[in-house]
């Protein structure tokens, strides 16, 4: 069953002074009910903007420019003020990247739970101070902590604990869509590893679709069954993640591949990405990774690569999934050069 | 990559001393509620030869950041040494310790936190120029131009003028260990230097100290969770752990064949996108 059927999702961030940011260009997205989908790419390409843009949690000068986002039947984007509100009660919910940020360190993580639960409480419903206190245990446990941890201040919960308090959060609204942002890259890797496969078995259990919005393709990949790699404001390629340690891909997801390696590996390459992404105060006429691309042929700068098959998923790419939207001749041109890659 | 003119020749490793850390501990005293004694470092003792680039290696509250305070003096230990050559940094006056800290510099973990929002990158990295070398305004403006080319940030005139929100991290963090070099340290000690930075950006640093290293003959001390980055600068690692040293040897080694617990369970932390390495379950 079809859960969120975003198009075209357009984002600008548009200050009073300055240049005027064309953050998420032309996403379109469809989502099933319980799937677990990675969003990956560098720093600034737009997929904090996209996660925030779905939650409907952009404010300004960030604007959702045009499209239409279908959350589980109800046109969202159009929502606001109270009709918006309700949906954050079994609708959708975002985990921020800093569990530290997001937790108010003068309150104890009951009022914390308390708060959030009288806040969208139903018609109907009261929370008496038990009730909060056996409810806020529950959502602990489901995080795998104590209950104990109820009576604590932030400040006295480690960075592992406080993320796992602003998931169990995040739960008591029963969300049908949660959007983890950054979850564990504030943490050191064991602990990341354990909030990480919380998360997964949370996912599974408790059968919510999750977005994992990450810059560590390693991350995404354990715990997802399908990646979006973003770049420029676009997703370049949409893959079910066991298919990206295998076959050809978009180069810009290739090199990200080529960041990572076993450190017990007799020889170690990092290659790693030269240059920077591209100023999305500008107009962006081509691919946006042809002046990084090392297989950019002429088309490249000037037609804007539409997703096209690629393998078992698709890729934004003249040059490894040419598309029949564009003109025969110039793929004819971009097979050749692929083929003369491919054989290198 | 240039080498800058004047004062710092390749070839420097002649005269850097060695790092000698003799059983050092640090014991800080709790006070308030959970009252007691807690040990940040237990008995440490290792070596960073002239040149060389060892990697500390562990998880959060091991105790890694609290020897890299002790080496660059800003802790005193509560027992044991700190030798760097015949200077014994644990016991060094103020004024000494400002002498000291042009010999020895440290790259922080957050290039976001490291750096004046209200200041150049200009200004960043002239500060260690006129405080420790005491260089007029106009040689200084030529050197800071030098050490933007080194770390990359070229070509430097485009960079120099910028305020650091103008600057994504890794060339934040380029910044940062810029202004480290700039009194030319004898040995530098990089905290986390790439643990904030996109996967993308790190190979590019980790490839540049690892350069400045070779070309430029300093010792580097390279702190760290990150078993790859460790693998890929670094001689030999040592595995710490609750404060003790729980390993130690040459990376390669220590990293395929690991004897301590924990050493593996770092190792097994690590996600790739590769399912054939293991971790992978679908």
């Amino acid at each position: 069953m079809t859960l969120l059927h975003a198009q075209r999702i357009n984002v600008v961030y548009e200050p009073n002074r300055g240049t005027r940011i064309w953050s998420v260009r032309d996403v379109d997205l469809t989502l099933q009910q319980g799937e677990f989908v990675g969003l990956v790419g560098e720093s600034g390409c737009g997929k904090s903007t996209l996660g925030f843009a779905l939650t409907r949690m952009l404010r300004a000068p960030a604007r959702l420019e045009n499209g239409a986002i279908h959350f589980d039947g109800v046109d969202v984007a159009s929502l606001s003020g109270e009709a918006l509100r309700r949906q954050r009660r079994k609708g959708f919910a975002i985990v921020l990247q800093s569990g530290m940020n997001a937790l108010n360190p003068v309150r104890t993580i009951e009022n914390h739970f308390g708060d959030i639960l009288k806040a969208h409480a139903g018609p109907g419903d009261h929370y008496s101070a038990g009730a909060i206190r056996r409810r806020g245990a529950e959502l602990l446990s489901k995080v795998r902590l104590e209950p104990s941890v109820l009576a604590k201040f932030p400040h006295e919960l480690s960075g592992g604990m406080r993320q796992r308090v602003s998931i169990a959060l995040v739960l008591a609204l029963e969300p049908k869509m949660i959007v983890f942002d950054e979850p564990t890259t504030a943490l050191d890797v064991i602990v990341q590893k354990a909030v990480m496969q919380t998360i997964q078995e949370l996912q599974r259990e408790q059968g919510f679709t999750a977005i994992l919005i990450s810059h560590d393709l390693g991350v995404v990949f354990e715990s997802t069954n399908r990646v979006m790699v973003m770049y420029a404001g676009r997703v370049v390629e949409d893959q079910p993640s066991n298919e990206l340690g295998r076959g050809l891909h978009h180069p810009y997801t290739e090199a990200l591949l080529g960041c990572y390696a076993d450190p017990r590996a007799e020889e170690i390459h990092l290659a790693g990405i030269p240059g920077t992404p591209p100023d999305l105060s500008k107009p962006l006429p081509g691919c946006a990774y042809a002046p990084r691309c090392p297989l950019a042929v002429e088309i490249c700068w000037k037609v804007v690569p539409p997703l096209a098959p690629l393998g078992s998923g698709t890729a934004a790419c003249h040059v490894r999934a040419p598309s029949a939207q564009v003109p025969e001749a110039k793929v004819a041109a971009a097979k050749a050069a692929a083929g003369a890659v491919a054989t290198k | 990559m240039t080498q800058p003119n004047g004062q710092s020749a390749p070839g420097k490793a002649a005269s850097v001393p060695p790092l000698v850390v003799s059983d050092v501990s640090k014991v800080y005293t709790v006070r308030g509620r959970g009252r007691g004694k807690f040990t940040a470092a237990d008995h440490v003792s290792f070596t960073i030869p002239p040149g060389a680039a060892i990697g500390l290696v562990g998880a959060s509250g091991s105790g890694k950041s609290t020897l890299a305070k002790m080496i660059t003096g800003s802790e005193r230990p509560t027992s044991g040494s700190i030798k760097f050559g015949d200077l014994a940094v644990e016991r060094l006056g103020a004024a000494e310790l400002r002498r000291y800290h042009s010999r020895v510099q440290m790259v922080f973990q957050d290039p976001y936190a490291a750096l004046n929002p209200l200041h150049t990158v200009e200004y960043h990295v002239t500060r260690p120029l006129q405080n420790f070398l005491g260089l007029s305004a106009a040689r200084a403006s030529e050197r800071v131009h030098e050490l933007l080319e080194i770390v990359g940030l070229t070509p430097p005139g485009q960079f120099a003028g910028k305020l650091p929100h103008q600057l994504s991290g890794g060339q934040r963090q380029r910044v940062v260990i810029a202004r480290a070099l700039a009194c030319d340290p004898e040995l530098v000690v990089a905290d986390e230097p790439v643990s904030m930075l996109d996967v993308s950006l790190r190979a590019g640093v980790l490839k540049l100290l690892a350069d400045l290293r070779a070309n430029r003959g300093l010792s580097l001390l390279y702190i760290t969770h990150d078993l790859l980055g460790a693998r890929v600068i670094t001689d030999e690692i040592l595995v710490l752990n609750k404060g003790k040293v729980v390993e130690k040897g040459p990376t390669k080694y220590v990293l395929q064949h690991p004897k301590d617990e924990y050493t593996t369970q770092l190792l097994d932390a690590i996600a790739t996108p590769f399912a054939e390495n293991g971790a992978a379950t679908h």
